[in-house]
């Protein structure tokens, strides 16, 4: 079943969570909407479901208008980040309370209910209340409960939000599976990038009420719409107009025409990637990502100087020319990549 | 010592504390105890077994059948409106529910017989009609209603905020409508609140006095409940008849605190 929202708009008082926002989710896709805190995704979000009414625009579930449908004849699977599990019901009355309300035969429901608990691994806690269970546990019920009503779609607003780090990886991992088993059209709002792109197939970018843009992971990372979403989605240094993902900056020591100067302030080892933080002349702090083998014959040290060359660099204002000497990159008019090709 | 003077501290409190409840409270409460059985059960017991008794004590939960469930539904509609529907006017419709506490019981009476008192506004449509309102039980009722009023409101209030409405949001997304929602997830959730306000409610209606002695003319076995038949009692020189009904009315309060109790325990177990 396939959601899109057209033109949506929607304004708390004065302020404009929805700026005429349109977008289309394919039918079994798994899409994220990423943005950061008060970019409307979560309002987006609820706007399918039906829990908030849009000023404008309208919201359709498998090509029918619901606009107009109150949330409980959406058929919407959703999930709270703070979990909203019914704390005065067991585990199994949580995840059997939509099919209750649907007048299931007992029996069958208890079945159905059983088996999702089996999925989301809470078989042994069905007669356990909320309030006994572990975060992770908690948001797992609340995904079985949203499951048990066969939904058309399911929606995730936040849904590891709440939760710690390692738990919050797994869940990841796990909703992952649990969509390619299923297939259910799922859409989930999240502020972590990361996370987006390891669960997502597709990706929408929202700031300030608006869509920066959607596509796949590689696409936004590689060909960002703009200078949100290159900052947004990876990291970014900004040079100037131009903008240089970390590890497209290279560390040499010997500087030629296309370097710039820069002060190492410190050497951050995390594993495997190495982090290089720098203050460039002008006051600009950069960082640059290398390997633990490049830092080594490198043989870097803090408070030293080093040379700065960036080996992909990006423009979005249109402007080519540059006025920051030999050392700057150049960027397109058109805002594409800009290859600067290595010195020798 | 630090710890020493703590500790010495902590019992001094305690000691003041106690002191003043067992002063204020339990000392007179126990004394009336005392004195309603000091010539042993037959006394207060002929008194409440009294025709006058007996009509009394029916009269009294008669007030709580009718004043305590219409409070209960009003309470708790009044505090879904506060809470979960935003209007200017909701600061302004809070005040005035608090107004029967801020208001003396008499003057609650009073006002009432400018209502339905013989010059009252309502006087002749009333008469028209064949409703009697002062000096029977619909005037007691009303005044009782009033009284008591904004206690389920007020334990309501704060348990609605808390839950805040995740889980009735939650609740429609697997499919149940406004009515369901509130009987399956709503209130259950504000259950403790709800029972806690019933409790006060039940315990105030038990034992209004001022508003209702003004409305009701205290006739004995007609419009007398226990706390008017207390008075009598105590008025015509019958102090085991005026312990014993004290006692049954204490007693009725304590019954509904404890079962309280009993099923907030049982839940908890």
């Amino acid at each position: 079943m396939g959601i899109s929202v057209e033109g949506a708009k929607k304004c708390f008082g004065d302020f404009q969570a929805l700026d005429d926002v349109s977008i289309e989710v394919p039918n079994g896709s798994l899409t994220a909407l990423l943005g950061p805190s008060g970019s409307g995704k979560s309002t987006l979000l609820r706007a399918i479901a039906g829990l908030e009414t849009l000023d404008a625009g309208r919201v359709l579930i498998d090509d029918e208008d619901v606009s107009k449908k109150p949330t409980q004849k959406r058929e919407v699977g959703f999930v709270f980040q703070h979990y909203a599990a019914f704390k005065h019901m067991t585990v199994f009355e949580n995840v059997c309370f939509g099919l209750k309300i649907r007048k299931w035969d007992k029996g069958k429901a208890s079945q159905r209910v059983h088996e999702l608990l089996d999925l989301v691994q809470l078989e042994g806690l069905a007669d356990r209340y909320p309030s006994q269970l572990s975060g992770g546990q908690r948001q797992r019920m609340a995904l079985a409960r949203a499951l048990a009503v066969e939904p058309q779609v399911l929606l995730l607003d936040e849904p590891f939000g709440a939760l710690d780090a390692k738990v919050r990886k797994d869940l990841r991992t796990w909703l992952r599976r649990l969509h390619e088993e299923m297939h259910v059209t799922t859409i989930f709002v999240t502020h972590d990038q990361e996370e987006a792109m390891d669960v997502a197939g597709q990706l929408v970018v929202m700031n300030e009420g608006r869509v920066e843009q959607s596509g796949s992971a590689d696409d936004l990372y590689d060909h960002p719409a703009n200078e949100f979403v290159m900052s947004f989605v990876g990291e970014v240094n900004q040079l100037g107009d131009h903008f240089v993902r970390p590890h497209d900056m290279e560390v040499v020591l010997d500087p030629d025409d296309r370097t710039q100067e820069g002060l190492v302030q410190r050497i951050v080892t995390l594993g495997f990637e190495v982090r290089i933080e720098l203050v460039l002349s002008d006051g600009t702090e950069v960082w640059a990502q290398l390997t633990r083998a490049e830092l080594q014959r490198l043989e870097l040290r803090e408070g030293q100087i080093a040379y700065l060359r960036p080996v992909q660099a990006k423009s979005f204002n249109g402007s080519s020319s540059s006025d920051h000497g030999a050392s700057t990159p150049h960027g397109h008019h058109d805002g594409g990549d800009a290859d600067i090709p290595a010195a020798v | 010592m630090a710890v020493g003077s703590g500790t010495t501290s902590r019992w001094g409190l305690r000691v003041l504390g106690l002191g003043y409840i067992l002063l204020l409270l339990l000392l007179p409460l126990g004394l009336i105890f005392f004195k309603t059985f000091e010539h042993g059960i037959a006394p207060p017991l002929d008194a409440i077994t009294s025709p006058d008794g007996l009509h009394a004590l029916k009269l009294t939960l008669l007030m709580v059948a009718i004043a305590v469930p219409l409070n209960t539904i009003f309470g708790i509609g009044c505090a879904l409106l506060l809470v979960r529907h935003k209007w200017w006017g909701n600061p302004i419709i809070d005040a005035i529910i608090n107004l029967p506490f801020a208001i003396s019981p008499i003057v609650i009476g009073l006002s009432l017989f400018l209502l339905y008192g013989t010059t009252g506004w309502f006087e002749p449509a009333l008469a028209e009609a064949g409703i009697k309102v002062l000096f029977s039980v619909p005037g007691m009722v009303i005044a009782s209603v009033f009284v008591s009023l904004p206690f389920v409101v007020r334990e309501t209030v704060p348990v609605l905020q808390e839950i805040g409405t995740e889980q009735e949001q939650a609740a429609s997304t697997l499919g149940a409508n406004a009515w369901q929602t509130f009987w399956r997830v709503t209130l259950p959730a504000i259950r403790w609140g709800v029972a806690y306000g019933v409790v006060l409610t039940t315990a105030r209606v038990l034992g209004e006095f001022g508003a209702v002695s003004v409305v009701s003319g205290s006739i004995s076995g007609q419009t007398q409940t226990l706390p008017l038949f207390v008075e009598k009692q105590y008025e015509n020189f019958n102090l085991p008849g005026a312990f014993g009904a004290s006692v049954l009315l204490a007693l009725l309060a304590l019954m509904t605190l404890l079962a309280m109790n009993f099923l907030k325990r049982k839940e908890d177990a």
